[in-house]
């Protein structure tokens, strides 16, 4: 009687809590959380905690045959040159990077002075941002095939060129690439300039005039130092996005000739070959570059966060 | 005198560049109209080639216009290709993709940026340690997991993805709490308001322009997306759009017009919502990555 009775005392106690804000804050905590951290869990921490897992282990898709190896996986990624040397065509995307953020702020720089028509000129340039990966990169499939009926191979003719086997030949095929991504990404950039130029103040535009600066002053003394943190923060970004390439060449060269990267070598290696563990460890190095860069970032932007 | 010789080195100085002004002018003009001719060049190839005939496309230039508005191509592309199917199957991955992000996204953002303790701290830094995973290599083992859920082959593969995997979108909902004052959820709690309620009937309308940018953004990763389709639904009539114009590389190899028909398929929904809100995507996009 007297244990009921201490029990319903502590039973309203419990709902009383609840109804309070602080038990109220834990419990909406909870319900609100429950499924993004469930998908948090499942599609990403597992995930990657396995992919350090696996790294050590020789396994294929399905988990059958698991074996541990050890550091066979990176053994084997540090000494067969063909893993690794995928990494090196990122070099070309990340110059390519460079001229894109050169030439975006160019554009940019140009779009923000008085210019009719700068609304249509900036849609134009903007667009293929938003067009879909594979659309974009059978349209460069198209203008980079090899025969006559290529598309640059037919404005070329017209000034007496020879064909040229734009894709299959290693020494320009990655840049052809290159370009195809700058086509596609360029117009994002210049977006961004553009509204880091805008931001700057008239004031200073003004102020300027008055002491009768040129064009090139004007930018090199008021624009470029305005947005310099941005362009810096921009570069980083583009080692990470030079390692992480992959829609482009996987789709219009397929990675062969030379065009592979790390992570179409990284898809590859786990999906048409079956060596998880391989992949992982594969996996595992780009997390390690990526991670390095990270760091680099956020020392150098760390009083603008 | 003296206030003479200044007025015309003033008037030297402004007479000078006028010239150089003009030239300036002219050449930024052919820049621009130089960019727009690189962008606008391998489109019109495909917009002129889709409206060939197999023979003519073979026999004509490609900057040659087409003989006649033939829409056979795109009939072909659009049912046969199953571009048709592949924007059906977009259509409901992005709905209930989009709907799931800004339910879950809100509610992360709320929880997590209004209650300080242990286990919010220990969530936010659980999702900004996530955000930096290189996302491509990550389906090496993130597709073990959608094969053992049985997920695999279904839409339920790529939307569970995209809403799960979303990062960004928490972080633009948690920038824009930051901005909204803690005094408005106080007043509603005195008037008596539980949490969940201040949620939804506080926090969620005044979200409204950060849901926004989250659909622009959401909408054009996903209908861009490639490889979470490619990998996870390979099966026929599962197709999104990417994937279905993947699959033209093979039976349509030698009929370019085709493809190309299907790429202009593609393309349309966006240039339409393109066009339609120009401004709206502009600022979200860029909104959107400053606060990544």
């Amino acid at each position: 009687m007297k244990n009921a009775g201490a029990a319903a005392v502590q039973k309203r106690s419990l709902i009383q809590w609840l109804k309070g804000y602080t038990g109220q804050k834990y419990l909406t905590t909870i319900l609100f959380l429950l499924i993004p951290v469930v998908l948090l869990a499942l599609f990403t921490v597992i995930p990657a905690v396995n992919m350090f897992i696996f790294s050590f282990q020789k396994r294929d898709q399905l988990g059958l045959n698991v074996e541990w190896v050890g550091f066979d996986n990176y053994q084997t990624l540090f000494t067969d040159f063909s893993y690794l040397s995928t990494l090196i065509n990122s070099i070309y995307y990340f110059i390519g990077s460079f001229i894109q953020l050169a030439l975006a702020l160019f554009v940019a720089t140009i779009l923000c002075s008085k210019i009719r028509a700068a609304g249509l000129f900036k849609g134009i340039i903007f667009f293929p941002y938003l067009m879909n990966g594979v659309a974009v990169a059978l349209i460069f499939q198209r203008f980079f095939r090899g025969d006559d009926d290529g598309t640059l191979n037919t404005i070329l003719s017209w000034f007496g060129v020879d064909p040229i086997a734009w894709l299959s030949n290693k020494a320009i095929n990655n840049w052809c690439l290159v370009f195809a991504s700058i086509w596609r990404y360029i117009g994002f950039d210049i977006l961004m300039f553009i509204g880091a130029i805008q931001s700057i103040s008239p004031d200073i535009y003004e102020a300027a005039d008055l002491d009768g600066a040129n064009a090139w002053q004007r930018f090199w003394h008021i624009i470029f130092p305005g947005i310099r943190p941005i362009i810096a923060l921009q570069l980083i970004l583009s080692v990470k996005g030079a390692v992480s390439v992959f829609e482009i060449p996987y789709i219009i060269t397929g990675g062969k000739m030379d065009t592979s990267t790390f992570v179409i070598k990284t898809i590859e290696t786990g999906f048409q070959y079956q060596k998880i563990g391989l992949a992982s460890a594969m996996a595992i190095v780009l997390l390690c570059i990526i991670l390095i860069i990270t760091a680099i970032q956020k020392i150098f932007f760390k009083e603008e966060r | 005198m003296e206030e003479k010789a200044s007025v015309t080195k003033k008037y030297q100085f402004r007479e000078t560049p006028k010239a150089v002004r003009i030239l300036f002018a002219i050449l930024k003009y052919a820049v621009l109209i130089f960019a727009c001719l690189l962008v606008l060049i391998p489109l019109v190839v495909v917009l002129f080639g889709a409206f060939k005939s197999h023979k003519e496309f073979l026999t004509s230039g490609a900057f040659d216009l087409p003989t006649s508005l033939n829409f056979d191509n795109f009939a072909t592309a659009f049912i046969k290709g199953n571009v048709m199917q592949g924007l059906i199957n977009t259509g409901i991955i992005l709905v209930f993709s989009c709907l799931g992000t800004v339910i879950t996204g809100t509610m992360t953002a709320f929880v997590v940026q209004r209650f300080r303790m242990v286990l919010t701290r220990v969530v936010k830094t659980a999702f900004l340690v996530a955000a930096v995973l290189p996302s491509i290599s990550m389906q090496v083992t993130v597709f073990q997991i959608v094969h053992q859920l049985g997920l695999y082959n279904t839409l339920a593969a790529p939307i569970v993805l995209y809403i799960g995997t979303d990062i960004v979108s928490i972080y633009i909902f948690i920038q824009f709490l930051n901005n909204i004052s803690v005094s408005l959820d106080e007043s509603a709690i005195l008037d008596g308001c539980s949490y969940p309620r201040v949620y939804w009937s506080i926090i969620l309308p005044m979200l409204r322009p950060a849901i926004g940018t989250v659909l622009v953004i959401k909408f054009v990763s996903i209908y861009n997306d490639f490889y979470t389709a490619n990998l996870y639904m390979p099966k026929d009539g599962l197709e999104v759009v990417s994937t279905a114009l993947y699959k033209f590389i093979g039976p349509y190899g030698s009929k370019w017009e085709i493809i190309f028909a299907g790429v202009i398929i593609c393309i349309i929904p966006t240039l339409i919502i393109f066009l339609s809100m120009q401004k709206f995507i502009y600022s979200n996009l860029v909104s959107g990555s400053v606060k990544e």
